[in-house]
This record gives C-alpha cells, structure tokens and sequence, in this order.
C-alpha cells in the first residue's frame, strides 16, 4: 500500500481547523507515553501542562503576559516573512526598544504627567525601528544578507545593554549591581486588578486587528504578498523589493521595540541585563505556527505561552526536570508543523495509477471534503 | 613571534567547531533546504559524543555515535521537511529547542565527569619545529579534519556530477525534478550531511576543545555557524576564512583585554561581531556574485505537483 | 508540472515512529517518586542556570539535595531550574508561593525585586535571596565571602608563579567579582609584590569555549597561573593540559586538573540551607543578612594540589586559620584603589556595604574598571 500527498487547490475549512487538533491529540498521546516511561503518571503531567495553568484567573493573566511580547512581535515579522524578507534579530531590536523606552523613564526619573507612558512607548517603538533600520539599510544599499546582519546586531544589542546597565545607566543607589532604577509608578504600564496583565497586550491584540487589515484589506499588504510570491512581478507593478524590505523591517522592528518597552515597563519595572528570555527567536517560530496570519499568530502565540507555563507548573507539582519541557515542546511543534501538511496537501491511500484515476474521475476534486 | 604563533593556534581551535557545523549547512543549503536546527544538533553532538566515549572509552566510537545521533535527528528534520512540506524554518527552530532539552536531559548523568580526550598529534621533530612546527602539525586531529572536509565539500559540489547535480536541486528543483533527479532523495542526503557535521561540531567542543559535558555548552556556536554560510556566500572556503575572521577578533579583543585596554569589556565583545557584519557588505557589494553562489530555492518546499 | 509522483509506505512512517518510540524509552532513567508524609514543610528553589552547569546552580542545587536527606520525609523540596531573570521570575516565585510553599529560596541576585514583590504578597511564607540587598520581615538575603577564599589563593599564587603573572578569568565587572579580584591581589602581593595580573572579561557566567579562549589568550601572554570567576572547568583543562597551576570556582574541579588544581573556592549552601529551613520548622526564623565565610563553612578551600609545597600549604592553612578566628580581616585599611585613592583608612576595615558594592580595583592592578 502507497501513501500519497496530493496538493490541494482550496482548503477546505473544517481541515483548517481540524489539523491543530490532530496535532495536539497526537502531542498529548506521544507526550503520556514519554511521560509514562519516564516514571511520572501521564495523566497529571498532561494536566499540568495544558489545564492547570487556565485554571485560575492569575494563570489566565500570566498567560497574556508571556504572550503579549510574542504575539507582538511575531505579527510584525511575518510582513516580512510574506514578502521574503528574513528578520532574524527581532531579540536585538526588543533589546535596544526596551533601552530606548527605558532610557526616557529614567530622564524623567520621578516627573509626574501622563505624557510619559506614550512617550516612553514611542521610543521603545523608535528605538526598534531605528535598530531594524540597520540590517534594512545594509540589504538596500550593499546587498548585504539581512539573515546575517540582523542576527549579528542581536548580540550586539544584548552587549550594549550590558554596557548600559553596569555603567551609564546603572542606579546609584543599587550597591554598584547591574540594574537601572526601578521605574517609578508613572512610567509603569497600568495593570489588570492584581494581575501583572498589562495595557501592553491590550495593545498588541489592536496589533493583531491592524495587521489583519493590512495585509487583507490594503493595497500595501497586496504588494507585500506579491513581492514574497515572485519578486520579478513587483517591478512591473511599480514598487520595489527595497520599499518591502524597508517596510518590514521597520514595523517589525517597531513592534519587537514596543515588546521590549512594555517588558521593562510592565513586569520587570527596570533595565537589566536580561530582559528577554529569547522572545525574538521564539516569535519566528509563533510567526509560521499562526501561517502568518495575524489571528493564527495570536492562537500560536497563547498556546507557546501556555507550553512555557505548563513546563514550569509540571516542574513544580511533579518534579518533571526542565530538559522535558523543550523536548515535548520540540514534540508538540513537530506534531504541529507536520500536521499543517494536510491544509495544502490530500491524503491518498493507495496505488498512484488508482489515484490518477480517481483525480481523472472526479469531476472537480477540489470542491471535495469541504 | 611567539605571540603570532601562539594567536593562530588558539584561533584554528576556536573555529573549528564553526567550521563543521558551517560547512554541513552549506551543503544543506546548497540543496535548498535551510536548516536552523544547528544549535540543537550541535548540543545533541556534543552529548552524545560525550556518553558514548565515557561508556566505551573510545573517542572514535564517540565522535562516529554523534555522527550517526545526529544523521538520526537530521531526518526527523528531513521527514517533516521533505516529506511532509513542513515550514523549514520554523521547524528548524523547533529542533533546536528539542535539542537543547534532549541534550540537557541525556546529559543528567554526566555533568562534571572527565573523559578521555581526543588529543593533539605530536609528530616529534615536525611538532617541535619553529613557527610552522606547531601551527602545521600540533593541532588536535579534528582541526585537520574540518579542513579536510571543507576540501572535500568544495571538490564535490564543483568537480563532481553529483555536486553539480546537488547544486542544481538547490537552484530550481523543478527543473531537477523534470530532467529526472530524484529532488527529495537528495535533499535528505544533504540534510543528513549538515546533521552528521553538526555533530561532529558538538563533539569537537565536548571531546576536543573542552573536554566535559555541561548543558548548552555549544553557548550560541550554532547560530554563528548559520551566519558563517550567509557570510560565505554559500562558498566552502570562505566558510573557513569567515570562521578564522570571526575566532580571530574574537581572540584580539582578549589580548586587548589581557593587555590592560581600559576599553569596557562589552564593547570589546561586540567586535567579531561587528567585524563579520563589516567584511559582509565589504563583499556583498557585487550584487551578481551572490546571486549566483546563493541557491535560488532555498527554503522552499518542494512538491512534484506544484 | 511533472509526472512522477511522491511516495512513501506506511511501514517507512511507521517504522521511524517506532523508532522514535524505541530510543525515548532507551532514554528512560531510573525515576522514584517522591515520599509522602503528613504534612510535610514544602520549600521551593528557584535556580537561573541549569543544574547541569555544574557551578553555581549545581553547587545550589547540592544544598537541596542535602536539605532532602537531612530532614527526610519532614520536607518538600521543589527546585525550577533556568528561571530567566526577568518577567518569569517572579511568575515561577509567585507559582512556589501559592502552591504552598513555605519557604522559598532564590539564588540569583537578578531575582531580587520580584522576590520582593511577591514577598509583599505572602507575609507568611519565608523568602531568601541570595547574593542581594533588599530585605523585609519575611525576606532575608544570604550571601557567601567567596573574597575570604580568594586571598589564600592569592598567596599561593604568589608562591607557585615562575613567570610572575596571573591570568585571571572573570565573568561580569559586578562588585562579587571585583571583590574577589582585590582580595586575590592582595594575597598575591602579600607575598609577591613583582606579580601582575591578567584580567579577561568574557561576559558570560559560564561558556566553556569562550572561557577556554580566554584561558590559551592568558597563557599566550606569559601567564603560569590562570584563575576563574567563571563557572565551567576549561580554563582547569588547559592548565591541566599546559602543565601550569590553577584554582576552581564555586566547586572542586580536582577531576579536570588532578595535577593543576591548587585548591577550589567551594560554595557550600547545605549548612545555610538546613539551618534555615530548621528555623522555620521550629518556628524562630528570623529576617537578615548572613553572609558565610570560611568560619561558616559556607565557602571553603578545597584540598590542596599535589603541587602545592608543604612550606606553603603551612602558610596558607597559617592564614586560613586566621581569616576563621577574625584575627585576620582581608580588607584592612590603609588600602589605596589603582588611582591612588585611598578607600578604607589605617586601622579601619571594609563594612559589608562596601565590600557589597565594591567597585574599584585595589592598587597594584594594571586594568581599569568601566566609569559610570
């Protein structure tokens, strides 16, 4: 027996949906039968790892906090994405909108106004874009790859922060330790009751709406399809490869700044030398998980946070050691990615000639499973 | 002169381990799949090449364990890829992290216990010789052989009908597929190239340079190497000449440091990278040279229908 | 667009499946579950490396271990590991503190202010967080005088190098490392005032490669001793390997230089750790500030290397003992920075404030520390 992948020209919806769940029935078995071998009951540590952490209204709320930076972020890179453009250091430009942001809260260390918040937002925005603007400009002016640029500037980044923090920027008062100051309450991102779910995920939830106007409903977002598709076409339509390069680039940028600003800004509440545990990397991931749609971003955004918080409570009520929680991670995008499969392509069973045939046969055999 | 000596010695074993990893993924790519799952094969190399060498006491049995490991993962890779269509850089993305928790949790055993190293050659008189004696034939036996294999590659991608067909699939696997070639079948034969010399990246630093298991010890290394491809512009030697550029400032900024540079020590961190960046658009700026070294259909999928 | 069609068989799909299968449970490692007891007292860890770094968070992760076999089936003990120093600290705190945990350690000085955050949050549980400054009723900080190790190795520094230079291998310019970097200076021109030291900043706790590069750059430039701040044992290695001398940080690395190792600064926590956690079971915990020396036992020397001299390991012990009874404190003034500013007068010595947050290299050092 043949098992064969044939494209399909319309995806019908019910596959849209239905593959994401196969992934995670498929996740959550392989996951029990590791989980079993290794000693610890299946069950409890799948519950630990999906449900337990929605179980109460704090878990909900910290779920949109480690969301928030990588829906954020991930929305921004995948205009890029979609027009082939490769943005790999959002991390840096996190790092230098949070530097950027933070440095204005520290100027105006204790001035009250409610100007500063949209002030420190703006340059936590203009300082990722400022950042993004380098790899932009050394693709457009010398062709240089933005893979390798941005990727460098990432390390560079994280350096100048370290720079910062344990010399310009660093508080007087903190016995000579590596921190800022802490933020004072106005240049702190307001707060949902006693949560630590800040104004920024109300933000990047606007983000997911505007991006999905963008690229659905403007012209702009047309061209940036177009490019990705086949970047020859562009030319003749009157725009350039480097007007989406620029574009992308700077709005991710923007956005990863904005994600940096509200972490310092909202639940850390200072500059330190780690502000972000890999969030630019981790959102490329969330970028192709959402298929590089704006809400399929926020989906694959909440379920990457729910894995990191599963890890820790599966950590803390059953002692499962950390190396468990990237390899079922690793397992569960496996599964997830694989799946994705059968949105583009058909399943056949079965000789190639019988499924000639039976394309031969059937009359439209796109329309077929909707 | 002793100090030059000495500065190309540590600069050869510092990018070494770049140097494998690099020119796996070149090969990879060249046959158009873009694999960023280095970081995670290397860490899953490293382990591997570790354990086996601690359970057998045979670094040949450990270097060729982590070879196989992770020709082994390279085609879970390959199967969600190839087979299955999978986005390739997000799956990339996600072996890395798989790697980094296997790595981690295979390890548990083995923290802190030595191994029996792959040591350097000394051939007597030759070793002892002055300037050239060390730098020519003192180096660990896995310096030689990432060199060797760099030659290896460069032959066979541009004297051999294989090589040429390889680059052909990475150039437009349509019209590889139409002439006959078989797209896929060789594509995992690449990815499972880039997976073995990943691995043998990983034990180099776990087997060779740094003789220990302790978790991530590839510290990044993984993402150098992937830039160290772009930088070469998809050439084999310039593989190496970006990963002695990069182990060689690398190597200056701590001489600096060593010699008292009231210069903060993160600015001078930042310094191989910056130069890389540098030396990039230096040589990007001839725009035609790249295109032709860059393998048009990297990174997409390849169907037979489509 | 072309004619052949891609195939594979189920039995290849299923076969690689079942060979997955086959090497996750090859994998398998003996796991028991913990004891249960009636009511034991659950106390947390929170730890910002991996316990396979074998350094710091390993060394920590030994005071757990030993908590557990000290008080058996009385405790609880819960450790998350790798916790990034930024928003998820004081998530993964918060999750220790509402499951019940009493008592909560957390052993990085990036954990500092969310600890204290969720301290204010839980009056009743225990917080202890190392290596910081900020304290409340019901959060302690505790520290280690890993300084108090340094000046011995300083002196036998001193006495081992032929080349008169030290190459000194440090992570971060923060006031531990600083401290660390004057105590051994001044061991060291205690007893040899010609010696220069060599200091590399590799910006990073623990990467064994960069550490090792930093190590050979060291040794290039005429080093014979090399001495690390830095967690992992490849700068031993080399000295191992080149024949020379060196010292192990937070624990023994006598297995990677058997012949080089000259001693180790060893961070032990289990003392610290079980005190405190007896405290709390007794009822008498106490807010404060302890930081442990080589009295406590908190840090301590490791055995001396088959290198090291019989006349100076008499020395060193000699001033070891001292250092233990107090006779002997290492930052007594007069002492000069290498601006030749003085910073702790004759007959004063340092208070804890300003060995906390040291930032000046002490006369004799031939780098500068960043200005701010």
């Amino acid at each position: 027996m043949r098992l064969k992948l044939e494209a399909r020209s319309h995806t019908p919806q019910a596959v849209v949906y239905l593959t994401p769940v196969l992934a995670a029935l498929l996740t959550a078995l392989a996951g029990a039968l590791l989980f079993a071998a290794l000693g610890y009951p299946p069950l409890e540590a799948l519950h630990a790892f999906f449900v337990q952490p929605l179980s109460t209204a704090n878990g909900l709320a910290e779920i949109g906090v480690k969301a928030t930076p990588l829906v954020l972020i991930a929305i921004g890179l995948s205009i890029g994405f979609r027009g082939n453009v490769w943005n790999i250091g959002a991390e840096g430009q996190l790092v230098m909108g949070a530097v950027a942001g933070g440095a204005v809260a520290l100027a105006f260390y204790e001035v009250e106004g409610w100007w500063l918040l949209p002030l420190m937002t703006l340059a936590g925005a203009l300082g990722g874009m400022a950042y993004g603007a380098i790899p932009a400009l050394l693709k457009t002016r010398f062709n240089a790859s933005e893979i390798l640029t941005s990727l460098m500037l990432t390390y560079v980044g994280v350096l100048f922060l370290s720079y910062l923090v344990h010399g310009p920027l660093m508080d007087p008062q903190g016995f000579s330790f590596p921190q800022s100051r802490l933020f004072h309450d106005d240049a702190l991102l307001p707060t949902l009751g006693y949560t630590r779910l800040h104004l920024g995920a109300a933000v990047a939830l606007f983000v997911v709406l505007a991006g999905w106007f963008v690229m659905a409903r403007t012209l702009i977002g047309f061209q940036i399809k177009v490019i990705g598709l086949t970047p020859a076409a562009g030319g003749y339509a009157g725009f350039s490869q480097k007007r989406v390069v620029w574009l992308s680039f700077l709005v991710s940028g923007g956005l990863a700044g904005m994600a940096g600003l509200f972490e310092v800004a909202g639940p850390i509440g200072q500059l330190t030398p780690s502000i972000s545990p890999g969030y630019g990397f981790t959102a490329i991931i969330v970028a192709f998980l959402g298929r590089l749609h704006p809400v399929g971003i926020l989906l694959a955004g909440l379920l990457m946070a729910l894995s990191y918080l599963g890890g820790e409570t599966a950590q803390i009520e059953l002692g499962l050691p950390l190396a468990m929680t990237g390899v079922f991670q690793g397992m569960l995008l496996f599964f997830l990615l694989g799946a994705d499969v059968f949105t583009r392509y058909r399943l056949r069973i079965g000789s190639p000639k019988a499924a000639v045939a039976a394309a031969k046969a059937a009359p439209k055999p796109a329309e077929e499973g909707a | 002169m002793d100090l030059l000596v000495n500065f190309i010695v540590i600069m050869l074993g510092a990018a070494t381990p770049l140097i494998f990893a690099a020119i796996g993924e070149l090969v990879a790519e060249k046959s158009g799949v873009l694999n960023l799952g280095v970081e995670g094969m290397m860490l899953m190399g490293a382990v591997a090449a570790f354990a086996v060498t601690l359970t057998t006491g045979s670094p040949l049995l450990g270097l060729l364990a982590a070879m196989a490991a992770m020709t082994a993962m390279a085609l879970i890779f390959g199967v969600l890829t190839l087979s299955l269509l999978a986005n390739q850089v997000a799956t990339g993305l996600a072996l890395t992290i798989f790697g980094i928790g296997l790595s981690s949790f295979v390890g548990q055993g083995f923290v802190g216990k030595p191994v029996q190293a792959v040591a350097a050659v000394d051939l007597g008189w030759l070793t002892q010789l002055p300037v050239v004696g060390r730098v020519l034939f003192g180096q660990n036996p896995l310096v030689y052989l990432a060199l060797a294999v760099v030659a290896a590659v460069a032959w066979f991608l541009y004297r051999t009908r294989a090589g040429l067909i390889l680059r052909a699939v990475g150039e437009s696997h349509h019209a590889a597929h139409a002439i006959g070639y078989p797209v896929i079948a060789i594509r995992y034969g690449a990815v499972a190239f880039g997976g073995a010399m990943a691995g043998l990246g990983g034990a180099y630093l776990s087997l060779a340079y740094t003789p220990m298991w302790v978790e991530n010890m590839t510290a990044g290394r993984g993402w150098i190497a992937l830039a160290l491809v772009v930088f070469a512009t998809w050439r084999p030697w310039r593989v190496v000449a970006g990963a002695w550029l990069f182990g060689g400032v690398t190597i200056l900024q701590l001489h600096a440091q060593g010699a008292g540079v009231a210069v903060p020590s993160q600015l001078m961190s930042m310094l191989p990278y910056v130069a890389t960046i540098v030396v990039l658009v230096l040589i990007s700026r001839d725009e035609t040279r790249i295109r032709m070294n860059a393998p048009a259909s990297i990174g997409k999928p390849f169907h037979p229908e489509r | 667009m072309s004619e052949k069609s891609w195939n594979i068989t189920r039995r290849t799909v299923l076969g690689l499946a079942a060979g997955a299968v086959a090497i996750g449970a090859a994998m398998v490692g003996p796991f028991a579950g913990s004891a249960q007891a009636a009511d034991p007292l659950k106390v947390g860890f929170v730890y910002v490396g991996p316990i396979g770094d074998h350094g710091w968070s390993y060394q920590h992760d030994q005071g757990r271990l030993a908590v557990e076999k000290h008080f058996g089936d009385k405790v609880k003990t819960t450790y998350v590991e790798n916790v990034a120093e930024g928003a998820d600290a004081e998530r993964v705190v918060n999750q220790l503190a509402q499951s019940g945990h009493k008592l909560i350690f957390t052993t990085s000085f990036g954990f500092m202010n969310p600890t204290a955050k969720v301290a204010k949050r839980y009056p009743d549980v225990k917080f202890e967080h190392a290596t910081g400054y900020t304290r409340a009723d019901n959060l302690a900080t505790y520290s280690g005088r890993f300084y108090e190790g340094r000046y011995p190795s300083g002196i036998i520094a001193g006495r081992m190098t032929k080349s008169n230079t030290i190459g000194y291998i440090a992570p971060f310019p923060i006031p531990e490392v600083v401290s660390g970097i004057n105590a051994f200076v001044k061991g060291l021109h205690a007893v040899n005032p010609d010696a220069k030291v060599k200091i590399i900043y590799v910006n990073a706790w623990y990467d064994p490669g960069k550490e090792r590069e930093a190590a050979e750059t060291l040794v290039a430039q005429g080093a014979d001793v090399l001495v690390q701040h830095t967690d992992s044992a490849a700068p031993m290695q080399l000295a191992e390997e080149k024949g020379l001398t060196a010292f192990g940080q937070a624990s023994n690395m006598a297995q990677f230089g058997p012949n080089a190792q000259a001693t180790a600064i060893v961070d032990d926590w289990s003392g610290y750790y079980i005190e405190r956690v007896q405290a709390v079971m007794d009822g008498t915990w106490t807010s404060g500030d302890v930081w442990g020396g080589l009295d406590s036992g908190m840090v301590a020397l490791a055995d001396y290397g088959p290198k090291v001299p019989a006349e100076v390991r008499e020395e060193v012990d000699a001033v070891v003992a001292k250092i233990k009874s107090g006779e002997l404190h290492i930052f007594t003034g007069p002492i000069k920075d290498n601006q030749g500013v003085e910073r702790i007068k004759a007959g004063e010595t340092a208070t804890d404030e300003q060995l906390l947050s040291m930032d000046w290299y002490i006369e004799g050092i031939d780098a500068q520390l960043p200005k701010k």
